[in-house]
């Protein structure tokens, strides 16, 4: 499916476009905190049973990244982790990517279990990871190549999505002449090139000047609802989670857990400037800071003693 | 300008140099060359065919030879890179063998193969796959892990993934390595054919010697070395260039 031939109204999240009246009940409290809101009827796109993460198991010196995370991704939902650094977000993004396995638990798609690698569900690098030899429109298509689609539809697809992402007339180049804006979004065409159901995305926008990530979250936002994905983005960032999220989702410090997950909902298009936001993401933030204290703690505990 | 404007002026003065020496006759011309003997010999040996066929019989020795190294020491550097059991015992043995000349392996080609081509063609690959062995090893190891992850992110899988993703991404680390392995794969080829006689630019060059002729030594050497520069200083160089500017190490000039 082209990108443009679903379109929003076609979406099947119902939370997208959040009534208005949704946002007067609560004026006075944006967000809605709902520890044990019944999931949906339908089947999430993406479970994690139980994650837990362990390493060194033979060692003394064990340490457990990941402790029974129970978390159920809806179709369609774009779902945003937060926590402090060290919290183990984008190994849990790793696990659903797999690319790295967990010690117990499962990851589910679609009810599933999820087997490796699979181009259902690609990951957004923090790094990108974009390959340098190859030109723009060669990167989008790395993912069809690899899959065996013929020249000419791999070249229609890389088409749209690049234009999508507004990089058309940059095919040519190569990734180094790019900005990093314009390198984001290269990855982001290359990643929704393999039409995937899940879109995964590591802190994507940390490294870039504050305008650029304005701008690529509306992208982003337009892009998602465009496409209909379900999305799962982590983020250091608790104002970008709300900006963008349908539901944030907060980690403990080591080991990760969770600590609490809060529904965002607020009308869409958002704003980081909007005063809702910056609100809710006040109130995460209290949450967040505690962990965030705690990691501090691990860091440089040893020379605060002394 | 400046810069050519010197080497102008160096050769100048160098063959100046010569020129006076070989004028003043202080030594007999079978032990000092005069340059325009080194000219005619030059001349001759291209007029008569003897340096092109040479030329052609040691290129097409260092092609294959050198077209083996990569390969085998490709995959050989990959294996090595791959497995910590072969990084520890195959690894540790070819840095030991690094300090073996290649041409220590003549005897043992001519035992094994005879006085053939493949004797010629065994030192030439022993001269040239450690280095290529080496440098990919470390290439690989070098490599961003992100790239592969990227990869398999992608749908690419084992053979996919080593033909599209870890080979084109080690490039400019191994590049380096192929230039070194054809450096030592052209001085492996030479000393071999200077001792073991069948054509080829080191069979010219004993030649020269074995008939006292040293203006054919001087041209056979001067051969050798524009040989080499043109490959060396040409060729890769510019594959260096194109791929450090492909990848964004180096600015576009």
């Amino acid at each position: 499916m082209t990108p443009t031939a679903r379109n929003a109204a076609e979406a099947p999240a119902g939370h997208r476009t959040a009534s208005r009246s949704g946002l007067h009940a609560r004026a006075s409290r944006s967000l809605v905190v709902l520890p044990g809101r019944a999931p949906v009827s339908t089947t999430p796109k993406v479970s994690l049973n139980d994650i837990c993460l362990t390493y060194g198991v033979n060692t003394k010196g064990r340490l457990i990244a990941l402790d029974h995370i129970n978390l159920h991704v809806q179709p369609g939902e774009f779902l945003c982790i937060v926590g402090p650094s060290g919290c183990g977000k984008s190994t849990l993004l790793h696990l659903v990517a797999g690319l790295h396995r967990q010690t117990t638990g499962e990851v589910l798609i679609d009810g599933k279990a999820a087997q490796g690698t699979g181009t259902d569900r690609i990951l957004i690098f923090q790094e990108l990871g974009l390959f340098p030899w190859l030109t723009v429109q060669q990167n989008v298509e790395f993912g069809l190549r690899m899959a065996g689609v013929s020249k000419a539809e791999r070249e229609s697809k890389a088409a749209d999505y690049l234009r999508l992402v507004h990089l058309h007339q940059f095919r040519d180049n190569y990734i180094h002449q790019l900005s990093g804006g314009m390198r984001q979004r290269v990855a982001l065409a290359r990643a929704l090139a393999t039409e995937p159901d899940v879109l995964l995305m590591d802190e994507p926008f940390a490294a870039l000047d504050a305008q650029t990530r304005d701008l690529l979250h509306d992208e982003l936002e337009r892009i998602w609802a465009e496409t209909g994905r379900t999305i799962i983005f982590v983020t250091h960032n608790v104002r970008e989670a709300v900006r963008l999220g349908d539901r944030v989702v907060l980690l403990t410090f080591r080991p990760g857990k969770v600590k609490r997950e809060y529904h965002v909902d607020l009308p869409r298009p958002r704003h980081l400037e909007d005063v809702p936001v910056a609100t809710a993401a006040r109130e995460i933030l209290g949450e967040l800071r505690e962990e965030i204290n705690k990691s501090l703690e691990a860091e440089y505990g040893n020379e605060t003693n002394r | 300008m400046k810069r050519t404007a010197r080497y102008v002026l160096f050769y100048s003065v160098l063959i100046a140099a010569w020129v006076i020496l070989a004028k003043l006759k202080v030594w007999p011309p079978y032990i000092f060359p005069t340059p325009w003997g080194v000219g005619e010999a030059l001349w001759a040996g291209f007029a008569d065919h003897s340096f092109w066929i040479a030329i052609a019989v040691s290129m097409k020795r260092m092609l294959i030879g050198y077209g083996l190294s990569v390969v085998f020491g490709m995959i050989l550097g990959l294996g090595i890179a791959n497995s910590k059991f072969l990084e520890e015992t195959v690894g540790g043995l070819l840095v030991s063998l690094q300090s073996l000349p290649s041409i220590c392996w003549l005897p043992i080609a001519v035992l094994w193969f005879g006085l053939t081509e493949k004797a010629i063609l065994f030192v030439v690959v022993m001269g040239s796959l450690l280095s290529v062995t080496i440098s990919m090893e470390t290439g690989r190891k070098q490599l961003p892990k992100i790239y592969s992850m990227a990869g398999r992110n992608l749908g690419a899988g084992g053979f996919q993934l080593l033909l599209h993703v870890t080979l084109p991404a080690s490039l400019p680390y191994i590049v380096t390595g192929l230039k070194q392995g054809w450096a030592f794969a052209w001085r492996s080829l030479i000393s071999g054919e200077m001792i073991f006689v069948s054509l080829g630019l080191g069979q010219l060059l004993m030649m020269g010697r074995d008939l006292n002729d040293m203006s054919q030594v001087i041209a056979v050497m001067i051969l050798i070395i524009a040989l080499g520069y043109i490959v060396d200083g040409l060729v890769f160089k510019t594959v260096e260039k194109r791929l450090q500017e492909r990848w964004g190490l180096a600015p576009a000039s």
